[in-house]
Protein backbone atom coordinates (compact mmCIF):
# COMPACT_ATOMS: atom_id res chain seq x y z
CA UNK A 1 0.00 0.00 0.00
CA UNK A 2 2.81 2.66 0.81
CA UNK A 3 4.82 1.80 -1.93
CA UNK A 4 1.72 2.69 -4.16
CA UNK A 5 0.83 5.90 -2.99
CA UNK A 6 5.17 6.26 -3.20
CA UNK A 7 4.07 5.68 -6.92
CA UNK A 8 1.50 7.86 -7.22
CA UNK A 9 2.92 10.83 -5.48
CA UNK A 10 6.37 10.55 -8.26
CA UNK A 11 3.54 10.13 -11.01
CA UNK A 12 2.38 13.25 -9.86
CA UNK A 13 5.23 14.96 -9.68
CA UNK A 14 6.58 14.16 -13.14
CA UNK A 15 2.99 14.43 -15.41
CA UNK A 16 2.19 17.49 -13.43
CA UNK A 17 2.39 20.28 -16.17
CA UNK A 18 4.81 22.90 -15.63
CA UNK A 19 4.70 26.52 -15.04
CA UNK A 20 1.85 27.16 -17.73
CA UNK A 21 -0.93 29.91 -17.01
CA UNK A 22 -3.99 27.36 -15.84
CA UNK A 23 -6.27 29.00 -19.09
CA UNK A 24 -4.61 27.29 -21.45
CA UNK A 25 -5.06 23.69 -20.54
CA UNK A 26 -8.01 23.26 -22.10
CA UNK A 27 -6.36 23.83 -25.87
CA UNK A 28 -3.12 21.26 -25.12
CA UNK A 29 -3.30 18.74 -27.27
CA UNK A 30 -0.62 16.65 -24.51
CA UNK A 31 -3.46 17.09 -21.57
CA UNK A 32 -5.49 14.11 -23.09
CA UNK A 33 -2.41 11.81 -23.77
CA UNK A 34 -1.38 12.79 -20.56
CA UNK A 35 -4.58 12.13 -18.92
CA UNK A 36 -4.61 8.45 -18.98
CA UNK A 37 -1.38 8.40 -17.82
CA UNK A 38 -2.36 10.87 -14.67
CA UNK A 39 -3.70 8.49 -11.39
CA UNK A 40 -6.99 8.95 -10.29
CA UNK A 41 -7.36 11.27 -7.76
CA UNK A 42 -10.86 12.06 -7.10
CA UNK A 43 -11.13 15.68 -6.39
CA UNK A 44 -8.18 17.30 -7.70
CA UNK A 45 -9.32 19.06 -10.30
CA UNK A 46 -7.31 22.22 -9.82
CA UNK A 47 -4.42 22.82 -11.95
CA UNK A 48 -6.23 20.51 -14.57
CA UNK A 49 -8.80 21.38 -17.47
CA UNK A 50 -12.56 21.01 -18.37
CA UNK A 51 -11.30 18.07 -20.86
CA UNK A 52 -9.18 16.74 -17.83
CA UNK A 53 -11.88 16.27 -15.82
CA UNK A 54 -14.13 14.17 -18.13
CA UNK A 55 -11.63 11.46 -17.24
CA UNK A 56 -12.15 11.43 -13.94
CA UNK A 57 -14.66 9.04 -13.79
CA UNK A 58 -14.88 5.18 -11.58
CA UNK A 59 -14.30 3.69 -15.43
CA UNK A 60 -11.19 5.18 -15.28
CA UNK A 61 -9.43 4.24 -12.66
CA UNK A 62 -10.13 0.83 -13.45
CA UNK A 63 -8.48 1.41 -16.66
CA UNK A 64 -5.60 3.18 -14.69
CA UNK A 65 -4.99 0.48 -12.59
CA UNK A 66 -4.83 -2.20 -15.59
CA UNK A 67 -2.35 0.22 -17.56
CA UNK A 68 0.33 -0.12 -14.95
CA UNK A 69 -0.01 -3.45 -14.82
CA UNK A 70 1.36 -4.05 -18.91
CA UNK A 71 2.83 -0.29 -19.12
CA UNK A 72 4.37 -1.19 -22.32
CA UNK A 73 1.36 -2.40 -24.53
CA UNK A 74 -1.47 0.16 -23.48
CA UNK A 75 0.72 3.59 -22.99
CA UNK A 76 1.56 5.58 -25.64
CA UNK A 77 5.27 5.33 -27.08
CA UNK A 78 7.45 6.39 -24.63
CA UNK A 79 7.08 10.28 -24.33
CA UNK A 80 8.20 12.65 -21.63
CA UNK A 81 5.72 14.87 -20.80
CA UNK A 82 6.50 18.00 -23.12
CA UNK A 83 5.45 21.58 -23.08
CA UNK A 84 3.56 22.48 -25.84
CA UNK A 85 6.15 24.91 -27.10
CA UNK A 86 9.01 22.12 -27.21
CA UNK A 87 6.52 20.02 -29.21
CA UNK A 88 8.36 20.90 -32.51
CA UNK A 89 11.13 21.99 -31.30
CA UNK A 90 13.17 25.33 -32.77
CA UNK A 91 15.73 28.08 -32.27
CA UNK A 92 16.04 31.60 -33.83
CA UNK A 93 18.46 33.95 -32.76
CA UNK A 94 18.93 37.88 -34.53
CA UNK A 95 22.01 39.91 -33.90
CA UNK A 96 22.22 43.52 -34.45
CA UNK A 97 26.05 44.71 -36.70
CA UNK A 98 26.55 48.07 -38.30
CA UNK A 99 24.03 49.27 -40.24
CA UNK A 100 23.23 45.46 -40.64
CA UNK A 101 21.66 42.71 -38.94
CA UNK A 102 21.31 39.17 -39.17
CA UNK A 103 18.58 36.54 -38.16
CA UNK A 104 19.02 32.72 -38.19
CA UNK A 105 17.38 29.87 -36.95
CA UNK A 106 17.57 25.64 -37.06
CA UNK A 107 16.12 23.24 -39.56
CA UNK A 108 14.75 20.93 -37.54
CA UNK A 109 11.00 20.09 -37.72
CA UNK A 110 10.07 17.07 -34.98
CA UNK A 111 7.34 15.35 -33.43
CA UNK A 112 8.31 15.30 -30.21
CA UNK A 113 11.56 13.08 -30.74
CA UNK A 114 10.97 12.23 -33.94
CA UNK A 115 12.56 14.22 -36.77
CA UNK A 116 10.22 14.68 -39.50
CA UNK A 117 11.97 17.32 -41.64
CA UNK A 118 15.49 19.33 -42.24
CA UNK A 119 14.44 22.27 -44.40
CA UNK A 120 11.29 23.71 -42.02
CA UNK A 121 11.23 27.17 -42.42
CA UNK A 122 11.15 29.34 -39.82
CA UNK A 123 12.68 32.74 -40.55
CA UNK A 124 9.91 34.49 -42.96
CA UNK A 125 10.41 37.86 -45.37
CA UNK A 126 7.77 40.51 -44.39
CA UNK A 127 9.45 43.22 -46.97
CA UNK A 128 12.85 43.83 -48.40
CA UNK A 129 14.11 45.21 -44.77
CA UNK A 130 11.79 43.12 -42.45
CA UNK A 131 12.00 39.83 -41.10
CA UNK A 132 10.14 37.61 -38.62
CA UNK A 133 11.24 34.17 -36.95
CA UNK A 134 8.98 32.23 -35.67
CA UNK A 135 9.72 29.64 -32.93
CA UNK A 136 7.51 27.59 -31.04
CA UNK A 137 5.03 25.36 -32.18
CA UNK A 138 5.04 25.00 -36.29
CA UNK A 139 1.38 25.24 -37.25
CA UNK A 140 0.90 28.21 -34.66
CA UNK A 141 3.98 30.07 -36.29
CA UNK A 142 3.11 29.28 -40.14
CA UNK A 143 -1.00 30.47 -39.31
CA UNK A 144 0.76 33.37 -37.32
CA UNK A 145 3.06 34.11 -40.23
CA UNK A 146 0.22 34.12 -43.03
CA UNK A 147 -1.74 36.16 -40.70
CA UNK A 148 1.22 38.87 -40.77
CA UNK A 149 1.68 38.56 -44.50
CA UNK A 150 -1.67 39.37 -44.73
CA UNK A 151 -2.41 42.06 -42.48
CA UNK A 152 0.87 44.27 -43.69
CA UNK A 153 -0.55 43.90 -47.41
CA UNK A 154 -3.50 45.03 -47.05
CA UNK A 155 -1.46 48.23 -45.09
CA UNK A 156 0.58 48.39 -48.01
CA UNK A 157 -2.22 49.21 -49.97
CA UNK A 158 -3.75 51.44 -48.04
CA UNK A 159 -1.00 53.55 -46.94
CA UNK A 160 1.41 53.10 -50.28
CA UNK A 161 4.51 52.51 -48.30
CA UNK A 162 6.24 49.51 -46.35
CA UNK A 163 5.49 48.87 -42.63
CA UNK A 164 8.46 50.16 -40.34
CA UNK A 165 9.62 47.85 -37.89
CA UNK A 166 9.08 49.13 -34.62
CA UNK A 167 5.39 49.38 -35.94
CA UNK A 168 5.26 45.77 -37.41
CA UNK A 169 6.36 44.71 -33.86
CA UNK A 170 3.27 46.54 -32.16
CA UNK A 171 1.31 45.15 -34.49
CA UNK A 172 2.32 41.39 -33.79
CA UNK A 173 2.18 42.22 -29.99
CA UNK A 174 -1.74 43.64 -30.17
CA UNK A 175 -2.40 40.38 -32.89
CA UNK A 176 -0.64 37.67 -29.87
CA UNK A 177 -2.28 39.98 -27.39
CA UNK A 178 -6.19 39.87 -28.69
CA UNK A 179 -5.54 35.50 -28.25
CA UNK A 180 -4.69 36.75 -24.74
CA UNK A 181 -6.61 33.32 -22.76
CA UNK A 182 -6.42 30.60 -26.00
CA UNK A 183 -2.71 31.85 -27.71
CA UNK A 184 -0.69 31.46 -30.52
CA UNK A 185 2.15 29.09 -29.16
CA UNK A 186 5.15 30.65 -30.89
CA UNK A 187 7.65 33.19 -29.60
CA UNK A 188 8.59 35.64 -32.31
CA UNK A 189 11.84 37.66 -33.30
CA UNK A 190 11.44 40.70 -35.53
CA UNK A 191 14.22 42.08 -37.55
CA UNK A 192 14.25 44.64 -39.44
CA UNK A 193 16.17 47.99 -41.08
CA UNK A 194 14.06 50.88 -39.94
CA UNK A 195 14.46 55.06 -40.57
CA UNK A 196 17.80 55.69 -41.95
CA UNK A 197 19.02 51.85 -42.26
CA UNK A 198 19.46 51.96 -38.43
CA UNK A 199 18.80 47.85 -37.39
CA UNK A 200 15.97 47.01 -35.34
CA UNK A 201 15.58 43.54 -33.26
CA UNK A 202 13.11 42.33 -30.56
CA UNK A 203 11.69 39.71 -29.32
CA UNK A 204 8.05 38.92 -27.43
CA UNK A 205 6.55 35.83 -25.45
CA UNK A 206 3.53 34.08 -26.96
CA UNK A 207 1.13 36.80 -25.83
CA UNK A 208 2.70 39.67 -27.15
CA UNK A 209 5.33 40.98 -24.25
CA UNK A 210 7.92 43.01 -26.07
CA UNK A 211 11.75 42.82 -25.56
CA UNK A 212 13.64 45.44 -27.29
CA UNK A 213 17.34 44.66 -27.45
CA UNK A 214 20.49 46.72 -28.57
CA UNK A 215 22.66 43.30 -29.74
CA UNK A 216 20.98 40.03 -29.65
CA UNK A 217 17.62 38.59 -29.04
CA UNK A 218 16.99 34.37 -28.86
CA UNK A 219 14.11 31.92 -28.60
CA UNK A 220 13.11 28.56 -28.73
CA UNK A 221 13.60 25.33 -27.04
CA UNK A 222 17.74 25.89 -27.31
CA UNK A 223 16.97 29.57 -25.66
CA UNK A 224 18.88 29.19 -22.78
CA UNK A 225 21.99 27.95 -24.65
CA UNK A 226 21.42 30.72 -27.26
CA UNK A 227 21.50 33.05 -24.65
CA UNK A 228 24.85 32.09 -22.85
CA UNK A 229 26.82 31.72 -26.66
CA UNK A 230 25.83 34.97 -27.79
CA UNK A 231 26.60 36.94 -24.56
CA UNK A 232 30.05 35.61 -25.07
CA UNK A 233 30.75 35.67 -28.70
CA UNK A 234 28.64 39.21 -29.37
CA UNK A 235 30.35 42.36 -30.07
CA UNK A 236 29.19 45.93 -31.11
CA UNK A 237 29.39 47.10 -34.67
CA UNK A 238 30.75 44.07 -36.40
CA UNK A 239 30.85 44.41 -39.93
CA UNK A 240 28.72 42.23 -42.04
CA UNK A 241 31.09 39.21 -42.56
CA UNK A 242 32.20 38.57 -38.92
CA UNK A 243 28.43 39.05 -37.93
CA UNK A 244 27.52 36.33 -40.17
CA UNK A 245 30.34 34.12 -38.69
CA UNK A 246 29.17 35.21 -35.06
CA UNK A 247 25.97 33.94 -35.10
CA UNK A 248 26.93 31.06 -36.99
CA UNK A 249 28.92 30.07 -34.66
CA UNK A 250 26.63 31.28 -31.59
CA UNK A 251 23.15 28.76 -33.37
CA UNK A 252 25.43 26.04 -34.12
CA UNK A 253 26.84 25.74 -30.61
CA UNK A 254 23.55 26.15 -29.37
CA UNK A 255 21.85 23.82 -31.05
CA UNK A 256 24.47 20.83 -30.21
CA UNK A 257 23.54 21.12 -26.88
CA UNK A 258 19.85 20.74 -27.36
CA UNK A 259 18.31 17.54 -28.85
CA UNK A 260 15.38 19.49 -30.24
CA UNK A 261 16.64 21.33 -32.54
CA UNK A 262 19.43 21.54 -35.13
CA UNK A 263 19.80 19.16 -38.32
CA UNK A 264 21.27 22.39 -40.03
CA UNK A 265 21.06 26.28 -40.16
CA UNK A 266 19.83 28.89 -41.98
CA UNK A 267 21.21 32.31 -41.77
CA UNK A 268 20.11 35.81 -43.80
CA UNK A 269 22.18 38.56 -43.36
CA UNK A 270 20.63 42.12 -44.58
CA UNK A 271 22.60 45.21 -45.22
CA UNK A 272 20.93 48.52 -46.89
CA UNK A 273 22.10 47.23 -50.16
CA UNK A 274 21.46 43.82 -50.56
CA UNK A 275 20.35 40.33 -48.41
CA UNK A 276 22.57 37.12 -48.25
CA UNK A 277 20.83 33.81 -47.27
CA UNK A 278 22.88 30.89 -46.60
CA UNK A 279 22.56 26.87 -45.36
CA UNK A 280 24.64 25.89 -42.66
CA UNK A 281 26.12 22.16 -42.42
CA UNK A 282 25.91 21.30 -38.88
CA UNK A 283 25.86 18.12 -36.64
CA UNK A 284 22.69 16.13 -38.57
CA UNK A 285 21.09 14.65 -35.27
CA UNK B 1 -40.32 67.27 -61.18
CA UNK B 2 -39.48 62.93 -61.13
CA UNK B 3 -36.61 63.75 -58.81
CA UNK B 4 -39.10 64.56 -55.91
CA UNK B 5 -40.56 61.70 -55.49
CA UNK B 6 -37.46 60.50 -54.34
CA UNK B 7 -36.51 63.22 -52.22
CA UNK B 8 -37.60 61.71 -49.01
CA UNK B 9 -35.96 58.11 -48.95
CA UNK B 10 -31.77 58.22 -48.71
CA UNK B 11 -31.55 54.96 -50.00
CA UNK B 12 -33.19 55.01 -53.48
CA UNK B 13 -31.70 56.72 -56.54
CA UNK B 14 -33.65 59.18 -58.29
CA UNK B 15 -34.24 58.69 -62.00
CA UNK B 16 -31.68 61.17 -62.51
CA UNK B 17 -29.23 58.84 -60.91
CA UNK B 18 -29.04 61.28 -57.46
CA UNK B 19 -29.65 60.71 -54.02
CA UNK B 20 -31.66 63.52 -53.63
CA UNK B 21 -31.29 63.73 -50.03
CA UNK B 22 -26.88 64.10 -50.18
CA UNK B 23 -28.02 67.18 -52.44
CA UNK B 24 -30.35 68.51 -49.88
CA UNK B 25 -27.24 68.00 -47.37
CA UNK B 26 -25.11 70.04 -49.45
CA UNK B 27 -27.76 72.82 -49.50
CA UNK B 28 -28.01 72.45 -45.79
CA UNK B 29 -23.93 72.70 -46.30
CA UNK B 30 -24.23 75.65 -48.23
CA UNK B 31 -26.05 78.19 -46.09
CA UNK B 32 -23.36 77.47 -43.24
CA UNK B 33 -21.02 79.70 -41.83
CA UNK B 34 -18.41 80.20 -44.48
CA UNK B 35 -14.87 78.60 -43.84
CA UNK B 36 -11.44 78.20 -45.74
CA UNK B 37 -8.08 76.75 -45.60
CA UNK B 38 -4.85 77.24 -47.02
CA UNK B 39 -2.24 74.94 -48.05
CA UNK B 40 1.23 76.69 -47.40
CA UNK B 41 4.91 75.53 -48.10
CA UNK B 42 5.76 75.16 -44.62
CA UNK B 43 2.38 74.33 -42.78
CA UNK B 44 -1.53 74.93 -43.37
CA UNK B 45 -3.96 76.80 -42.30
CA UNK B 46 -8.16 76.86 -41.38
CA UNK B 47 -9.98 79.70 -40.75
CA UNK B 48 -13.86 80.05 -39.94
CA UNK B 49 -15.87 83.00 -39.06
CA UNK B 50 -17.77 82.40 -35.36
CA UNK B 51 -20.65 84.18 -35.45
CA UNK B 52 -22.98 83.86 -32.54
CA UNK B 53 -26.69 84.91 -32.08
CA UNK B 54 -26.24 87.01 -29.86
CA UNK B 55 -23.80 88.77 -27.85
CA UNK B 56 -24.80 87.14 -24.50
CA UNK B 57 -23.23 83.58 -25.54
CA UNK B 58 -20.20 82.29 -23.70
CA UNK B 59 -17.74 82.30 -26.72
CA UNK B 60 -15.22 80.25 -24.99
CA UNK B 61 -18.28 77.79 -25.28
CA UNK B 62 -18.16 77.38 -28.90
CA UNK B 63 -15.63 75.40 -30.62
CA UNK B 64 -15.63 75.31 -34.39
CA UNK B 65 -12.40 73.95 -34.72
CA UNK B 66 -11.49 71.12 -33.06
CA UNK B 67 -7.94 69.31 -33.16
CA UNK B 68 -8.20 65.89 -34.14
CA UNK B 69 -4.55 64.58 -32.84
CA UNK B 70 -1.93 67.22 -31.77
CA UNK B 71 -1.32 67.42 -36.06
CA UNK B 72 -4.81 67.31 -37.65
CA UNK B 73 -6.86 69.70 -36.77
CA UNK B 74 -10.49 69.93 -38.85
CA UNK B 75 -13.16 73.16 -39.61
CA UNK B 76 -16.68 72.83 -41.26
CA UNK B 77 -19.53 73.98 -42.58
CA UNK B 78 -23.05 72.92 -41.78
CA UNK B 79 -24.40 71.93 -38.21
CA UNK B 80 -23.05 72.15 -35.68
CA UNK B 81 -23.85 68.62 -33.50
CA UNK B 82 -23.36 66.74 -36.54
CA UNK B 83 -19.65 68.01 -36.43
CA UNK B 84 -19.36 67.27 -32.83
CA UNK B 85 -20.73 63.36 -33.50
CA UNK B 86 -17.99 63.10 -36.54
CA UNK B 87 -15.12 64.40 -34.57
CA UNK B 88 -15.56 62.33 -31.62
CA UNK B 89 -15.59 59.36 -33.90
CA UNK B 90 -12.97 60.76 -35.65
CA UNK B 91 -10.90 61.03 -32.55
CA UNK B 92 -11.36 57.67 -31.60
CA UNK B 93 -10.28 56.40 -35.24
CA UNK B 94 -6.90 57.86 -34.77
CA UNK B 95 -6.32 56.76 -31.14
CA UNK B 96 -7.18 53.12 -32.16
CA UNK B 97 -4.86 53.24 -35.16
CA UNK B 98 -2.21 54.30 -32.42
CA UNK B 99 -3.37 51.87 -30.19
CA UNK B 100 -2.71 49.09 -32.82
CA UNK B 101 0.58 50.41 -34.44
CA UNK B 102 2.05 52.76 -31.88
CA UNK B 103 2.49 55.25 -34.75
CA UNK B 104 0.30 58.31 -35.14
CA UNK B 105 -1.86 58.12 -37.96
CA UNK B 106 -1.45 59.80 -41.39
CA UNK B 107 -4.14 62.23 -42.48
CA UNK B 108 -4.71 60.37 -45.41
CA UNK B 109 -5.59 57.44 -43.71
CA UNK B 110 -7.95 59.41 -40.86
CA UNK B 111 -9.66 61.43 -43.53
CA UNK B 112 -10.15 57.96 -45.08
CA UNK B 113 -12.07 56.58 -42.29
CA UNK B 114 -13.71 59.93 -41.85
CA UNK B 115 -15.55 59.65 -45.07
CA UNK B 116 -16.59 55.97 -44.61
CA UNK B 117 -18.07 57.08 -41.87
CA UNK B 118 -20.18 59.89 -43.34
CA UNK B 119 -20.73 57.27 -46.48
CA UNK B 120 -22.11 54.81 -44.39
CA UNK B 121 -24.46 57.12 -43.57
CA UNK B 122 -25.97 57.47 -47.11
CA UNK B 123 -26.51 53.78 -47.32
CA UNK B 124 -28.01 52.32 -44.00
CA UNK B 125 -31.89 52.48 -43.35
CA UNK B 126 -33.25 54.64 -41.17
CA UNK B 127 -30.53 57.08 -41.14
CA UNK B 128 -29.57 60.70 -42.41
CA UNK B 129 -26.21 61.76 -44.26
CA UNK B 130 -24.39 64.20 -41.93
CA UNK B 131 -25.13 67.98 -42.48
CA UNK B 132 -21.65 69.17 -42.57
CA UNK B 133 -18.40 69.50 -45.13
CA UNK B 134 -15.27 69.04 -43.72
CA UNK B 135 -11.91 70.69 -44.13
CA UNK B 136 -9.06 68.69 -42.10
CA UNK B 137 -5.74 70.06 -42.32
CA UNK B 138 -3.04 68.26 -41.17
CA UNK B 139 0.87 67.76 -41.40
CA UNK B 140 2.79 64.41 -41.59
CA UNK B 141 6.14 62.72 -43.07
CA UNK B 142 4.37 63.61 -46.33
CA UNK B 143 4.69 67.62 -45.55
CA UNK B 144 1.34 69.72 -45.12
CA UNK B 145 -2.20 68.02 -46.52
CA UNK B 146 -5.55 69.97 -46.57
CA UNK B 147 -8.70 67.61 -47.47
CA UNK B 148 -12.23 68.70 -47.90
CA UNK B 149 -14.82 65.64 -47.09
CA UNK B 150 -18.40 66.26 -48.22
CA UNK B 151 -21.56 64.60 -46.73
CA UNK B 152 -21.80 62.02 -49.54
CA UNK B 153 -18.55 60.73 -48.30
CA UNK B 154 -16.23 62.12 -51.25
CA UNK B 155 -12.83 63.76 -50.13
CA UNK B 156 -10.72 66.12 -52.35
CA UNK B 157 -7.17 67.57 -51.77
CA UNK B 158 -7.08 70.88 -52.06
CA UNK B 159 -4.45 73.72 -52.33
CA UNK B 160 -6.96 76.23 -51.07
CA UNK B 161 -11.09 75.44 -50.80
CA UNK B 162 -13.35 77.13 -48.98
CA UNK B 163 -17.02 75.98 -47.74
CA UNK B 164 -20.79 77.51 -46.82
CA UNK B 165 -22.22 80.75 -47.53
CA UNK B 166 -20.36 83.00 -49.84
CA UNK B 167 -18.29 79.89 -51.59
CA UNK B 168 -17.77 81.29 -54.73
CA UNK B 169 -16.38 85.21 -54.58
CA UNK B 170 -14.34 82.92 -51.52
CA UNK B 171 -12.98 80.40 -53.88
CA UNK B 172 -12.21 83.36 -56.92
CA UNK B 173 -10.40 85.80 -54.55
CA UNK B 174 -8.62 82.10 -53.47
CA UNK B 175 -7.55 81.66 -57.04
CA UNK B 176 -6.46 84.79 -57.33
CA UNK B 177 -3.80 84.54 -54.48
CA UNK B 178 -3.06 81.32 -54.29
CA UNK B 179 0.90 80.89 -55.06
CA UNK B 180 2.71 77.19 -55.04
CA UNK B 181 5.12 78.33 -52.61
CA UNK B 182 3.47 80.38 -50.24
CA UNK B 183 4.28 80.71 -46.53
CA UNK B 184 2.48 80.34 -43.94
CA UNK B 185 2.09 83.74 -42.59
CA UNK B 186 1.20 84.74 -45.67
CA UNK B 187 -1.36 82.15 -46.04
CA UNK B 188 -3.00 83.38 -42.77
CA UNK B 189 -2.88 86.83 -44.66
CA UNK B 190 -4.85 85.92 -47.05
CA UNK B 191 -7.17 83.93 -45.10
CA UNK B 192 -8.10 86.83 -43.35
CA UNK B 193 -8.57 88.91 -46.25
CA UNK B 194 -10.61 86.12 -47.83
CA UNK B 195 -12.79 85.92 -44.88
CA UNK B 196 -13.26 89.33 -44.63
CA UNK B 197 -14.23 90.03 -48.53
CA UNK B 198 -17.49 88.64 -47.82
CA UNK B 199 -19.63 91.15 -45.62
CA UNK B 200 -19.02 92.62 -42.22
CA UNK B 201 -17.30 89.94 -40.14
CA UNK B 202 -17.23 89.61 -36.42
CA UNK B 203 -15.24 87.27 -35.29
CA UNK B 204 -12.78 84.66 -36.61
CA UNK B 205 -10.91 81.64 -35.60
CA UNK B 206 -7.89 80.93 -37.25
CA UNK B 207 -5.79 77.54 -37.14
CA UNK B 208 -2.56 76.78 -38.02
CA UNK B 209 0.07 73.84 -38.58
CA UNK B 210 3.55 74.53 -39.16
CA UNK B 211 6.16 72.04 -38.78
CA UNK B 212 7.51 69.72 -35.88
CA UNK B 213 3.87 69.26 -35.91
CA UNK B 214 2.63 72.12 -33.40
CA UNK B 215 -0.84 73.60 -34.07
CA UNK B 216 -1.75 76.98 -32.81
CA UNK B 217 -5.20 77.92 -32.27
CA UNK B 218 -5.64 82.10 -32.84
CA UNK B 219 -8.93 83.67 -32.21
CA UNK B 220 -9.57 87.39 -32.80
Amino acid sequence: MSLDSDRDRNAKRRWLPRAEPKGWTSLDLLAEQEAHLRPHKPKSLCGLSFLDSAFHSRHRTRRVQESRLQPRLLREPAAPAMSIFEYNGSAVVAMVGKNCFAIASDRRLGVQLQTIATDFKRVFKIHDKLYIGLSGLATDAQTLYQRLVFRHKLYQLREERDMKPQTFASLVSALLYEKRFGPYFCQPVIAGLGEDNEPFICTMDCIGAKELAKDFVVSGTASESLYGACESMYKPNMEPDELFETISQALLSSVDRDCLSGWGGYVLLVTPTEVQERVLKSRMD
Amino acid sequence: MGDSQYSFSLTTFSPSGKLVQIEHALTAVGSGQTSLGIKAANGVVIATEKKLPSILVDETSVQKIQTLTPNIGVVYSGMGPDFRVLVRKSRKQAQQYYRLYKETIPVTQLVRETAAVMQEFTQSGGVRPFGVSLLIAGYDDNGPQLYQVDPSGSYFSWKASAMGKNVSNAKTFLEKRYTEDMELDDAIHTTILTLKEGYLVFLICCFCLIPLFQSNLIEF
